[in-house]
């Protein structure tokens, strides 16, 4: 009578957990309500941890609350100390804590070795935790080690590949600049089989923890081998795919213990990174398996930047820029990864103020969906210098305007404004959508030089009549235009 | 048999209410939806603390042990992390 409302009580926190969850993400659909959202979503987890530990067959260990409040501190100071600019890193380190925990618990269900007792323990704990007699612990034993091969599977590529991703996003020296070759392809569906195969041999020797093992490392070499060879500018798309996987693995690990409110966050959060994913897929124009397998290369029809560039650019300073800047009733920013390198998003916003304040111009800012390492990232950058977000405006929303603007700033974007993209079938970034800026009336390009971007092809639009390329830094070549602004 | 048909039809039901909520979510949220979604994901932290505190062997146990910190701090961090992000996005004036 006691276990049976014990469970009631524990299904009705982890029911009321998973609405807070919902409601949590409901709130981000609009940034007036997101910060309750986030604290919604808080207090799901609190509830569901905190329910979890009441739980008498488990309050009584140490080890775990250690666990907790070391996990506590570690986290609250990295979310303390970082810096905006450092968010695709932290959102990747975060993704890979969340797949090894996955991958630990599996192990803990798995490696208990041929004690038996514990295994049935943790059925019969998982049975009173959702209350349901399930068909028999044999059933119960075989679910429970699918669940628990698939969590280390996913885990362990999650893992790798987040850490991986973090270093390359950190700059790290030591991570592999990988390259695309065919054998490679082939080394990572040889893995994915192999990993199958030892979860098969896992699940049927559930008391041999070298198969275990054995997937643990085959999925954290796959981790490696899968995000190496991807560059930079497809961060975005990898960030959101591993997002994906960290949910997915905590749905796996819900199967393993039967436990609704895993496989309820879980699936969100997979949902959640399986759109991201598409979206950056959409605003490149190429399928995920591209991003995922293929280079990205220049194309022998693509012309060569000589032939582009010779003789056509025309190289601007500070002052002059300030000069067309007075005169100029529309402005519109078009930030990109540069911005984010030059911390320039202060000085960024000084500019538009002075602009609005002194010559009553109006000032917004274009965001391209793939602009930056991570999905969002100039709008958070954005927000840290405090523009409001109603100046930051989508790619679709702005481009219809894009000809009634009288100074278009691209700074430190390339191909997410390269009109080769509308114009040449051939190009590697053919069909990408892009922000119309060669159709504003005086371009401004704020770059260091005239190296391409990740797409490694010419920018005709550097070479456009109405052009103008301001070579620097781009926090510096901002502070000139303020500097030069302030004495008109 | 019930018991898996019960948990994927709940795994297959979430999946289309976050599709649902998440495609409304604007770009400029997107970072902060990232976060938030990963911390989220740290509900992990569920399945350690059964696994760290069953009345287990020392080896199970300590993997348990690592999974609660680890998972901790992927909670706490997400959720501090996130709301330091979504109280800096502020309309005019």
């Amino acid at each position: 009578m006691l276990a049976a409302s014990n469970a009631l009580l524990i299904n009705g926190a982890y029911l009321l957990a998973s609405i807070l969850f919902i409601f949590g993400l409901k709130g981000l659909t609009h940034p007036k309500t997101a910060v309750r959202g986030n604290l919604l979503g808080a207090l799901g987890m609190l509830v569901a941890v905190g329910v979890t530990l009441l739980d008498q067959h488990i309050v009584s260990f140490p080890v775990m609350i250690a666990g907790l409040v070391i996990g506590t501190g570690i986290g609250a100071f990295l979310a303390i100390r970082v810096e905006m600019t450092g968010m695709p890193e932290l959102v990747a380190l975060f993704n890979g804590f969340g797949g090894v925990a996955s991958v630990f618990v599996a192990a803990a269900w798995m490696l208990s070795g041929g004690d038996e007792g514990f295994k049935e323990g943790l059925v019969r704990g998982a049975r009173d935790l959702i209350g349901v007699e399930t068909a028999g612990a044999q059933i119960a034993l075989m679910q429970g080690a699918i669940a628990a091969t698939a969590s280390a599977l996913i885990g362990g590529v999650t893992l790798l590949g987040s850490l991986v991703a973090y270093g390359k996003l950190a700059g790290l020296k030591w991570v592999p600049e990988g390259e695309f070759i065919p054998a490679q392809k082939i080394l990572n569906a040889a893995l994915v089989l192999l990993g199958l195969f030892l979860c098969y041999q896992s699940v049927i020797n559930p008391d041999n923890g070298l198969f275990f093992l054995g997937i643990v490392l085959v999925s954290c070499i796959l981790g490696v081998t899968l995000v190496t060879p991807i560059g930079g500018a497809d961060m975005p798309v990898v960030i959101a795919l591993l997002n994906s996987y960290s949910g997915l693995a905590a749905a796996a690990t819900g199967f393993v213990i039967s436990n609704n409110v895993l496989i309820i966050a879980g699936s969100l959060v997979g949902a959640s990174g399986l759109i991201l994913t598409s979206i950056m897929c959409k605003a490149m124009n190429r399928s995920l398996a591209n991003v995922m397998f293929a280079t990205m290369g220049a194309s022998s029809s693509t012309a060569s930047a000589d032939d582009v560039y010779e003789g056509k650019i025309k190289s601007t300073s500070g002052d002059e820029v300030a000069m067309l800047l007075e005169t100029s009733r529309r402005v519109v920013i078009i930030p990109g990864y540069g911005m984010a390198v030059s911390q320039a998003q202060h000085a960024v916003r000084d500019l538009a103020n002075l602009l609005e304040s002194k010559f009553g111009a109006n000032v917004d800012f274009a965001i391209h969906p793939v602009a930056g390492r991570m999905p969002g990232h100039m709008n958070v950058l954005l927000a840290e210098a405090n523009i409001p977000y109603d100046k930051l405006r989508e790619m679709d929303d702005i481009n219809p305007e894009m000809d009634q603007v009288d100074v278009a700033g691209v700074i430190g974007a390339n191909d997410v404004v390269n009109p080769v993209a509308r114009t040449d079938p051939n190009s590697p970034i053919a069909g990408m959508p892009i922000i119309d800026v060669d159709k504003a009336r005086t371009v401004i390009v704020i770059k260091r030089s005239l190296s391409p971007g990740y797409a490694g092809i010419p920018n005709p639009l550097f070479a456009a009549d109405n052009t103008l390329m301001f070579f620097g830094d781009g926090k510096k070549a901002f502070q000139e235009m303020i500097e030069a602004l302030k004495e008109a | 048999m019930d018991a898996i048909i019960t948990l994927l039809t709940i795994f297959v039901l979430a999946i289309f209410i976050g599709f649902e909520i998440i495609t409304k979510i604007p770009p400029t949220l997107h970072t902060p939806l990232m976060s938030g979604s990963n911390a989220i994901s740290g509900v992990t932290l569920i399945g350690a603390v059964v696994a760290a505190g069953s009345d287990v062997p020392v080896l199970p146990q300590a993997l348990g042990f690592l999974a609660v910190l680890f998972a901790t701090i992927n909670v706490v961090g997400g959720f501090l992390v996130t709301n330091r992000m979504l109280s800096m996005f502020k309309r005019k004036g």
